[in-house]
């Protein structure tokens, strides 16, 4: 007797190859998609990263990243969002366990949470465009607003999505549905943390070396 | 400050004849259309079974019909430009001025790539992946309509441009710094730009789609290595699309903040650097050649192998091959600019490279003939049109593989000579594999077979033309002749240019074909009806349901056993035991206009941001958050499909079969 058949009880046949079980359920289908799209998503912030590199020395005479940059402001931005991702986990629990109000808490303080980074981070834009240091500027500022803002784009999105997700929640419940897209919506929120990692160690801490 | 951003009367080229000529043709064409819908009272029709639907078959089917009126326009613009060419020499202008002409070249390419190409093969992708993995749809079917939708208003706005504005001068690849705003001030890049990230995000939205579908949503038993091998090269095709195409779109935003926001990515000035634009351009560009060759190369194994009666030939092999090119077509890129200037080093990496990704193509040839030896083959159309593809396709692959050297490369670098190698690559590649596909699996998307004769008319007629229209450029590239040329003064060339002409002519003479061969097959689709389902004696699970399949594909999932599944199951007697089948009611997605409405808000904000009307822009935005939001918000999602339907349809359809 073979050894698969020793486990499962002399019945080789109940033993299922995963590939060939059939259409996965939904839940499954539809997070994996989401997956994908992640994926696609940090292709593209890829393809930002690079032509930051590409142009980071690129200053044309204008000011550089240790003239702009303020630790400071990086490190609480960087702060609000973690945190934010730790909340949104507990927003998770909420869900799961199907408590309406403790997710209604956990969704504010993490909406909360991204709007800080958001205003610390149109803060900081804002401080640089009053130095000239525009967009317009240098090829290294075209790249470094270009990738910071996008992340910044995708995080306000985040916010709004936040927020059709409540509206869905008070609406219409905990729904399989409903409860899918929250799921979603905490990958995608997980995965902007991810990417600002990289512009914290690409953008910020590498930007003020000497 | 002006409600209608930079339109006004001046855009539109009252001035230029030949342009109003077309214009007026196609206003006229899509007019008499929409009149004759209104008249037949059909748009309830339409829009219940076809524009609002979700049933990847249809959305196949609507894919297919772009990419056919997509070949007419894009192969208008060749006729134009073989024709000035034919006539442009020595103190001769031809009919086409410069800035026309400059159009004319970047439209083409532009259309022919993404709006013939990848609506076709993503249109046969959508129409056959899902019957041969054995389930009901796609993993996402609204966002499947909303993608198709996408698709649409680029290649509407792309032909707005034809009328209203004008269109990149550019070429297809739009470089900077020409394609700065500096050196290109008009409408016609953003055109272009807007128009490509548009339809651009709906084939990001099919490649995830694709590869969640055929990674999770196989019938029960089809294990990976049970796949045909169409899913397997699709799967390959949208995995290169998940992974390139978010490439072209952060390129083609950073040509856009240049454009409208004064950016410097791309600028010769402040630091700018227009080869970073190449060299992104390219690493979308030459995955996007694999996106479209390996779904061909999936359509040519079914054929072969159908119309062989045998399995296909090292079917492991040939899936090995698919998934290696999938890797290394991320490794060539450099290969479209060795004259950037790299080091001796970095040209001979990509030119190694470039060598050895003709290595899994090659094994493919070889199984694609040893699947054929020994087989009886009956010569059909998919298979002329298969066997045209292999003799023309190794053509193209030699003289890529030639230019894989830098050297040589250097010698023919953006003459004519590329332009034959990348046609022969293209037209006896893709264009040859989705016409195999469109003539294999047409009767089953409408239950009647298309006409022979005419079809095979139509391959001799562009396999005949091909040759005529693309030997004399590789010869022209040899002499010195570069692409893109509006006139020329050396006279010897015209010989060669008017003998590419007569080719073309004769390949307008191929689609005329096809042309009358729809006509003719849809009168006589009673004498070519297919009842069975299985017309070709097919060999995998598409051929098992009726022809067309209803919306719900299968009553039973099938359970596989084997490759090639179905034959399988007609050769052996258990075939014979009609088991009764338990029918459960299916839950089915319902049908919705998101993706239409979505569509029309995507053209009016590109439409907008071309035009600088900044108002429409925010207009646009809203509408489409707002259908977005009532798509979230609907109650239900889903409609029943009760057992006894399925049973009745079953049952109507065996009973049909045993006529």
């Amino acid at each position: 007797m073979s050894v698969a058949m020793a486990i499962h009880g002399g019945q080789p046949e109940t033993l299922i190859i995963e590939s060939e079980a059939g259409p996965a359920p939904k839940r499954i289908v539809v997070t994996y998609g989401f997956w994908i799209f992640l994926l696609s998503d940090i292709v593209m912030f890829s393809a930002l990263f690079a032509s930051y590199a590409v142009l980071v020395r690129a200053t044309a005479g204008g000011p550089g990243g240790a003239q702009l940059f303020n630790q400071v402001r990086v490190a609480i931005e960087t702060g609000c969002l973690l945190a934010s991702s730790y909340t949104c986990g507990m927003m998770s629990l909420a869900i799961g366990s199907r408590r309406r109000l403790v997710t209604y808490l956990f969704a504010a303080i993490t909406f909360a949470l991204g709007a800080t980074f958001l205003a610390l981070e149109i803060n900081e834009f804002a401080g640089m465009v009053a130095r000239g240091a525009t967009p317009q500027r240098s090829a290294f500022l075209s790249a470094f607003f270009a990738l910071v803002g996008c992340h910044g784009l995708h995080v306000t999105a985040g916010l709004v999505w936040l927020t059709v997700m409540m509206a869905l929640v008070a609406t219409r419940g905990f729904r399989p549905t409903v409860e899918r897209r929250l799921l979603c919506f905490s990958l995608f929120w997980h995965t902007l943390d991810i990417i600002w990692v990289g512009i914290f160690t690409v953008v910020y801490l590498m930007g003020i070396l000497p | 400050m002006n409600l209608l951003g930079k339109l006004s009367w001046s855009a539109i080229p009252f001035e230029q004849p030949i342009i109003m000529f077309a214009s007026s043709l196609m206003i006229l064409g899509i007019g008499s259309v929409l009149l004759w819908v209104t008249l037949k009272g059909y748009w309830p029709y339409l829009w219940r079974e076809w524009l609002t639907s979700v049933d990847h078959k249809r959305i196949g089917v609507m894919y297919i019909v772009l990419a056919l009126l997509m070949l007419l326009r894009g192969f208008t613009d060749a006729m134009m430009m073989r024709s000035q060419q034919a006539v442009a020499a020595g103190g001769a202008q031809g009919y086409l001025p410069p800035e026309h002409f400059d159009q004319i070249f970047s439209a083409h390419g532009t259309i022919m790539i993404f709006f013939m190409a990848m609506p076709f093969v993503i249109g046969l992708m959508n129409f056959a992946v899902p019957l041969q993995l054995g389930v009901r749809d796609v993993a996402f079917p609204t966002l499947n309509s909303v993608s198709l939708w996408l698709t649409a208003s680029g290649i509407l706005l792309t032909n707005i441009s034809l009328v209203i504005g004008e269109f990149a001068k550019t070429g297809w690849v739009a470089y900077p710094p020409l394609s700065e705003p500096q050196f290109s001030p008009s409408v016609g890049v953003d055109y272009y730009l807007w128009a490509l990230q548009i339809s651009g995000i709906g084939t990001l939205m099919t490649g995830i789609n694709f590869v969640t579908t055929i990674l999770k949503m196989r019938a029960p038993g089809m294990g990976y290595m049970r796949m045909p091998v169409f899913c397997w090269t699709a799967l390959a095709a949208n995995l290169l699309i998940v992974a390139a195409f978010p490439v072209l779109t952060a390129t083609f935003a950073m040509l856009l903040l240049d454009r409208y926001l004064g950016f410097h990515f791309f600028s010769v000035d402040a630091g700018g650097n227009p080869m970073m634009y190449v060299n992104l351009f390219w690493v979308w560009g030459h995955p996007e050649v694999y996106i479209l060759i390996l779904p061909a190369f999936g359509v040519f194994s079914e054929v072969i192998s159908t119309f062989s009666a045998k399995p296909l030939f090292g079917y492991r092999s040939i899936v090995a091959a698919t998934m290696a090119i999938c890797v290394l077509s991320f490794v060539v890129w450099l290969h479209h600019f060795f004259t950037m200037g790299a080091s001796a080093e970095v040209n001979g990496f990509f030119g190694v490279m470039t060598m050895i990704i003709a290595v899994p193509t090659g094994v493919k040839v070889f199984n694609w003939l040893f699947t054929m030896w020994g087989g009886r083959i009956r010569f059909t159309v998919p298979i002329l049109w298969s066997l045209g593809f292999m003799v023309t396709f190794v053509i193209g692959g030699m003289t890529g593989v030639l230019m894989a050297v830098p050297p040589a490369d250097f010698q023919v670098h953006n003459s004519v000579f590329l332009v034959a190698h990348f046609h022969n690559v293209i037209i006896g590649g893709v264009v040859f594999g989705v016409m195999a596909g469109y003539n294999y699996w047409f009767p089953k998307a409408f239950g009647f077979m298309l006409e022979e004769r005419w079809g095979k008319t139509s391959f001799w007629c562009w396999l005949i033309g091909f040759y005529l229209a693309f030997m004399p450029l590789y010869a022209l590239g040899l002499m010195g002749m570069t692409r893109r040329m509006q006139h020329y003064d050396d006279l010897t060339w015209q010989p060669w240019l008017l003998a590419a002409a007569a080719g073309a002519v004769v390949i307008l003479a191929g689609i005329a074909c096809q042309i009358v061969q729809l006509i003719v097959s849809i009168r006589a689709r009673a004498q070519h009806l297919d009842v069975t389902g299985d017309p070709w004696n097919g060999r995998t699970l598409e051929w098992s349901t009726p022809s067309p399949p209803p919306p719900w594909n299968y009553a039973v999932l099938p359970h596989v056993t084997e490759k090639d599944d179905y034959w399988g199951r007609k050769n052996t007697a258990h075939t014979k035991t009609t088991q009764a089948r338990e029918y459960e009611p299916i839950e089915m997605p319902k049908n919705t206009a998101t993706g239409f409405v979505n569509a029309f808000f995507a053209v009016m904000i590109g439409f907008a941001l071309i035009w600088h009307i900044w108002w429409m822009v925010i207009l646009g935005a809203l509408g489409a958050f707002v259908t977005i939001l009532v798509f979230a918000f609907r109650k239900k999602e889903e409609t029943e499909i009760p057992a006894e339907r399925l049973a009745q349809f079953d049952r109507a359809h065996q009973a049909e079969v045993a006529l």
